[in-house]
């Protein structure tokens, strides 16, 4: 093969890569990039049922309750105009509390409701989630 | 009196930051010798007087000063001295303290041991070193100053946070930073390659060590960072795609193709534009990485002392330090002499290969990652989770493993289609009979599972081909690094498709005395019982399991939930125990109303492989390097009768 030959072949041969991998992405994301939704954004606009999503915010005081099985729990999402319902089968994460942040993984129910398979809560116990920050009064830093 | 000292010694190291560059500057603009030869030294005070600076922060952090800020913000004096350590880089700005003196370190080690380089080339290079640093220390010196002052002094301070006090966690920060930073060298040398327009072999060779280095210590902070998140997290998982791993993960994909294609450079003298600019990818990448970790743009479960106020700082430095560099490629690349041809099937051909198919991986992790930054930017509120990466990604890295099952068997410039075929017989046909008797015996497995352990037997064998019938005396070292790294790859994908494909869970509300099975185990919640440690207290599960008959051999497992009060903060800490096939993983829960506990249980078939396997790639970095070197060492001489 020529020089001009391999190297014409050579940029076919990345632009192949290049697509076959962008289809693989733009298919992927297409069905499984998962919208992150906050209670407000709920309230305003209906999320789609049963696919795939984020749900972030606070966790409301008083609002933990763990079901007679052992291992379910049920507690209310909250921002600062919106609240959701969550169910949750599972250990939860270390630093997940009441008036904590929160990123539940899961999907929307029929109801209203929000089955989490994963709960995400930050590692570091200053953390709200930027989103929620943006629409609460900023967390103490230095008070000890 | 400390705290002053180590801020003048940061502001020194920075005014010879500025001298470096500017004395590299005009020496080789005005081909000065005096100032030339004085570059060097001044790289190593400048990597002295940052180390210096460091110390004196670790000082701080070990005698509990709160009249010191950042002490008492990140510390305790009531924690474990290896935390009070750990703790100075456990936070903002210790740990890009910690940055800018792994970079100041590493121009100091190039101006000292560095040998292969012509002199012009060398002084480039340590000016492009510095031109990094001078952005960091401005960074340090006006955003994020560890040294400031807290007045009056705290009585105790607020702690570190409890996930992060793990041994593993404690060096975690500097193995990966050695490995992040240490790739600005590539920049730099790539930089000042450009600069002289020397970009030969003897610039890859010379660059070579450095990127072996890096990357080195780059797999193994991945890998200890996986295994961290694996048993400290109780989540059972061991990567997350999150954002703040992808950080680490993109230039490591950058490196490992730079370091294949940098090997083309030196050997055969081809792919020289191409080996520059990913020289740039692979900087930009661990840049990009610092801003997704530092900033707090993202989501991310991992990201540990954010500040979205500095992230436009960092988004600064690296606007100028890219684009610059792009600047400079762009200007330069077209008088790069093109290098030597080569044939489609030859070894240059698979590296070929393997470069497009790492830099398709790349781009896919970087558009996932940065994907939801730009939905962001445009009022939608996205993530884009682990389905997306699996699926994207996925099937690339099994193409990826599948070429490197052919690539080492190439022959340099030319080979022949007949010889190959018969070289990769004995791999493909154990990829195919494994795949098969997989499918026969476990039946139902996802087809990347399938397709993954057919692929780590093949690329298991195929790995020894290279050493196969050779003298092992005589066999180079470098090959030696080449067949365990490879062979580590193996290994690693074993135990990912193995634990993704046949890991059993189960989650209970466990009652003691009860049993539950889990993969081959019978468990059973025997009690739980109060425990205590240096600065934490914990409610222990004591938890049997045994296989097969019942009167058989017991382990016991002490899953624990952690008390720390300061700051107050609960954490689950799993109890694993492995075994030759596997780790059986547990997680207490908290206790209802009833009195039972949930009790999380995983049986990981052939999990540990995946970090043993990062483990043997780092080893074979590691021995590719020592060859390297050695060889290295012989030519020596030469070199300096040339200075």
């Amino acid at each position: 093969m020529k020089r001009k030959h391999q190297r014409l072949f050579l940029g076919l041969a990345a632009l192949v890569a290049i697509g076959g991998a962008s289809a693989l992405a733009l298919s992927a994301l297409q069905d499984q990039a998962a919208f992150f939704y906050t209670p407000s954004d709920v309230a305003t606009g209906k999320p789609e049922i049963g696919k795939a999503a984020r749900l972030g915010g606070m966790v409301e005081k008083g609002s933990l309750k763990h079901l007679p099985d052992g291992v379910t729990m049920r507690f209310v999402v909250a921002d600062a105009t919106a609240t959701v319902p969550v169910q949750f089968k599972g250990v939860a994460p270390d630093l997940f509390k009441e008036g904590s942040g929160v990123v539940a993984e899961g999907s929307f129910t029929g109801d209203g409701g929000f089955v989490a398979t994963n709960l995400l809560a930050k590692h570091d116990e200053r953390y709200m989630p930027p989103e929620i920050a943006a629409k609460m009064p900023a967390p103490e830093t230095l008070t000890k | 009196m400390i705290a002053e000292a180590g801020l003048a010694a940061l502001w020194f190291a920075a005014a010879l930051a500025l001298l470096q560059l500017a004395m590299a500057g005009l020496g080789l603009w005005l081909k000065q010798d005096e100032l030339i030869a004085a570059v060097r030294p001044v790289a190593i005070v400048q990597g002295l007087l940052a180390a210096l600076s460091f110390g004196l922060l670790v000082t701080l952090f070990l005698q509990s000063d709160m009249s010191v800020l950042l002490v008492a913000t990140n510390s305790h004096s009531a924690k474990p001295l290896l935390y009070k350590f750990a703790g100075a880089w456990g936070n903002h700005e210790g740990s890009m303290l910690l940055w800018v003196t792994v970079l100041a370190l590493a121009g100091a080690a190039i101006g000292l041991i560095e040998r292969k380089l012509d002199r012009a080339t060398l002084t480039a290079t340590l000016g492009a070193q510095a031109f990094i640093a001078i952005g960091f220390y401005a960074f340090l010196l006006t955003a994020s100053n560890p040294f400031a002052r807290l007045s009056p002094a705290a009585a105790d301070g607020m702690g570190l946070n409890p996930l992060l006090q793990d041994p593993g966690l404690a060096f975690h920060p500097p193995t990966l930073y050695f490995g992040y930073v240490g790739l600005s060298i590539a920049f730099s040398f790539a930089v000042g390659a450009m600069v002289t327009r020397e970009v030969g072999p003897v610039f890859a060779r010379a660059m070579r060590p450095w990127v072996l280095a890096a990357w080195v210590f780059l797999t193994i902070g991945i890998t200890a960072g996986s295994y961290w998140a694996y048993y400290e997290l109780g989540w059972g998982g061991w990567w997350f795609w999150d954002p703040v791993e992808n950080a680490s993960l993109m230039p490591w994909l950058a490196a490992t193709a730079l370091l294949h294609s940098v090997n083309v450079l030196a050997a055969r003298d081809g792919l020289r534009a191409w080996t520059l600019m990913l020289a740039v990818v692979v900087f930009s990448m661990s840049m990009v990485g610092t801003f997704l970790v530092r900033s707090g743009i993202l989501t991310s479960v991992h990201a540990f002392a954010v500040d979205p106020t500095r992230g436009s700082f960092i988004l600064v430095l690296l606007a100028i330090y890219i684009g610059g560099a792009l600047v400079l490629y762009g200007a330069r690349v077209g008088r790069v002499k093109a290098g030597q041809g080569f044939d489609l099937l030859s070894r240059e051909g698979g590296l070929v290969l393997n470069n497009l198919l790492l830099s398709v991986i790349l781009g896919i992790v970087l558009i996932g990652t940065l994907y939801p930054i730009l939905a962001q930017a445009m009022g939608q509120q996205l993530s884009v989770g682990p389905p997306f990466f699996n699926k994207a990604a996925g099937p690339i890295a099994l193409a990826l493993v599948a070429a490197m099952m052919v690539g080492p068997l190439l022959k340099w410039r030319r080979d022949d289609a007949n010889a190959l075929l018969g070289k990769i017989t004995v791999p493909v046909a154990v990829s195919a009979v494994t795949m098969a008797l997989t499918f026969v015996i476990a039946g139902s497995i996802g087809w990347m599972e399938l397709v993954g352990l057919g692929l780590a037997a093949g690329l298991a064998v195929a790995s020894f081909a290279p050493v196969w019938k050779r003298n092992p005396l005589r066999t180079p070292m470098f090959t030696w690094g080449m067949m365990v790294a490879h062979f580590g790859v193996a290994v690693s994908l074993a135990g990912m498709a193995a634990d993704s494909a046949f890991t059993s869970e189960r989650l209970v509300a466990a009652r003691y005395g009860q049993p539950y099975y889990v993969g081959p185990y019978r468990v059973v919640l025997n009690g739980v019982a109060p425990t205590i440690g240096e600065n934490w207290s914990a409610v222990e599960g004591r938890v049997t399991a045994s296989r097969g008959p019942v009167d058989g051999p017991m382990i016991l497992l002490r899953p624990q939930r952690r008390f720390y009060s300061s700051p107050p903060t609960d954490t689950a800490e799993a109890a694993i125990a492995t075994r030759v096939d596997g780790q059986l993983y547990a997680v207490l829960g908290t206790q209802d109303a009833e009195g039972r506990w949930q009790l999380r249980l995983w049986w990981k078939p052939f999990v540990t492989l995946i970090w043993f396997g990062g483990g043997l790639i780092a080893l074979g970095g590691a021995l590719s390097l020592i060859g390297r070197v050695r060889r290295a060492r012989r030519n020596v001489k030469r070199w300096e009768e040339a200075w």
